[in-house]
């Protein structure tokens, strides 16, 4: 499948099932679209030339018919290198991927069912999950990681992500888990990469020295402008956290060199120039940040809706356009979900079995049940089975693992499946009751982040 | 190449054959949790 697009002054040339991506001149990019358009992908430039000759106007691209035949060489030498044109050859495999033999490699420890804000958008009802208020027992958590190192077979790198509610509302639990999992690593040759989600407002030095010494990452929750962040993350009287938040986000991120940490936001529909937002945050000198688009239910004044669609794409557009003129100033920030790693990036059967939700990767409650994934805590129809007794419902698990691009009709055909991997699960089943098709504003947006990060790949090298 | 510049960039059939060691990081551990990105993720055995 060939996905062509013209984004910032650039011509691009996606060859999906290869992962090879072109950057190409006006009459390389008719030439490839008239090529596909006439099925003449198998053909050779000799065949090709008289349909390119009578389909394109040479003079629109000043080029003499031999610069033609030569582009059409060009063009049909990348199809014999593997580059162009590929064909599908994952999908008959699929069935030996779906059989694969899965391991657990990670845990979102929820540690706090319980949280010191108010956020209106939260998922988790206000760090509740829709259920009561509870705390993580170290007896639980430990279990929780005595299971993740027996069900991880012989991988090495176990991640561990202490979620809330507020992680921080059960801090001793969490420095005690990390030593628990310290204490496991050389007996059982594994290696814990813990990552700490907290909206700040407990962060104080002590934590803080403890979070640089143990943890991978830091996910760090501000939504950019104080009148958006306030508008959604009240504290519980009301009142706003910015003021009381932003000066320890500042300290977090500066004691960590500004790496292996995140400030990450929402953004909904009261802020869909969420542009500035990044920009904000990238102002105060945060160079990690990730903003993302809320998912929330149809009805809340809050979600995004279809027709709010054109002025998203184009807010991450304006976003791309000023990431380029900031590199060239000198002032560079990573913006996630424009992050790409084209040389180095996964192979292919991560790309096709996506996020591990239900196999790979699960959710355990403060009192020990696994869910697929955080987002699914609290619906009793995903309850998996509990640290106590492992996984008793394998048929949920069994039908995470059957998940994968081929499985969703929305996906066979789009050209980000690689990048995305399918999508999200939860948001498929939160909007369509079933996790094998697509929430599809959510599926417009990713697109619209894969064109301007593919086509930021090749600007910022210039 | 006159008209056609290419990116250097993984070839996922290669990918096949050494890949799907499963030492890779899940999607969500990372900074989404509400969407799911894997293309911005390292191959822990090209690293």
């Amino acid at each position: 499948m060939i996905h062509q697009y013209k984004n910032n002054g650039y011509n691009i040339v996606l060859d999906v099932e290869s992962g090879s991506v072109h950057v190409v001149d006006d009459a390389a990019y008719d030439a490839i679209a008239c090529i596909v358009e006439n099925k003449l992908e198998k053909a050779d430039k000799e065949n090709a030339l008289p349909v390119l000759r009578d389909s394109l106007d040479l003079n629109k691209y000043e080029i003499s018919e031999d610069e033609l035949f030569e582009l059409a060489g060009e063009i049909y030498e990348l199809r014999d290198s593997g580059q162009l044109f590929t064909e599908d050859i994952y999908e008959k495999s699929i069935d030996t991927f779906k059989n694969r033999q899965t391991v657990v490699k990670a845990l979102c420890l929820h540690i706090a069912h319980d949280c010191n804000l108010k956020c209106q958008y939260c998922f988790a009802g206000e760090g509740e999950y829709h259920g009561r208020r509870a705390l993580m027992s170290f007896e639980v958590g430990k279990k929780a990681l005595d299971f993740l190192v027996a069900n991880s077979g012989s991988r090495v790198n176990l991640e561990v992500d202490f979620f809330g509610g507020e992680p921080l509302m059960n801090w001793q639990v969490v420095k005690d888990l990390v030593s628990y999992g310290r204490s496991l690593e050389k007996t059982h040759n594994k290696k814990f990469r813990f990552t700490l989600t907290t909206n700040g407002v407990l962060l104080n030095d002590e934590i803080l020295e403890f979070v640089n010494r143990e943890m991978a990452n830091l996910v760090l929750s501000i939504d950019g402008r104080k009148e958006v962040h306030d508008g959604m993350r009240p504290m519980a009287g009301g009142q706003g956290s910015y003021d009381l938040i932003l000066p320890k986000l500042i300290k977090a991120a500066e004691s960590r060199n500004q790496t292996n940490y995140y400030v990450r936001g929402t953004f909904t529909r009261y802020n869909k120039d969420f542009a500035a937002d990044i920009l904000h945050l990238a102002d105060l000198g945060f160079k990690q940040i990730s903003v993302e688009p809320v998912v929330a239910p149809k009805d809340e004044p809050y979600a995004l809706r279809e027709e709010d669609i054109p002025e998203l794409l184009e807010e991450y557009d304006k976003l791309a356009a000023e990431i380029i003129k900031r590199h060239k100033e000198g002032k560079d920030f990573n913006f996630f979900h424009f992050m790409i790693d084209l040389e180095g990036g996964p192979c292919v059967y991560k790309r096709l079995s996506g996020c591990g939700s239900g196999t790979e990767y699960l959710a355990v409650t403060p009192w020990g049940d696994f869910y697929p994934c955080h987002q699914f805590v609290g619906n009793e129809d995903f309850l998996m089975g509990n640290v106590d007794e492992g996984i008793v419902r394998t048929d949920i698990r069994d039908e995470f693992k059957e998940c994968n691009v081929y499985s969703k009709e929305k996906c066979r055909k789009c050209f980000a499946k690689f990048y995305c991997s399918g999508g999200c699960a939860a948001n498929s089943y939160n909007f369509h009751g079933n996790i094998h098709d697509a929430y599809d504003i959510g599926c417009e947006l990713q697109k619209k982040r894969i064109e301007c990060a593919i086509m930021l790949k090749n600007a910022l090298n210039e | 190449m006159k008209h056609i510049k290419t990116l250097t960039t993984r070839d996922y059939k290669e990918s096949m054959k050494k890949g799907g060691c499963g030492e890779c990081q899940t999607s969500c551990q990372s900074a989404c949790k509400t969407s799911c990105t894997v293309g911005n993720q390292s191959c822990e055995n090209t690293k």
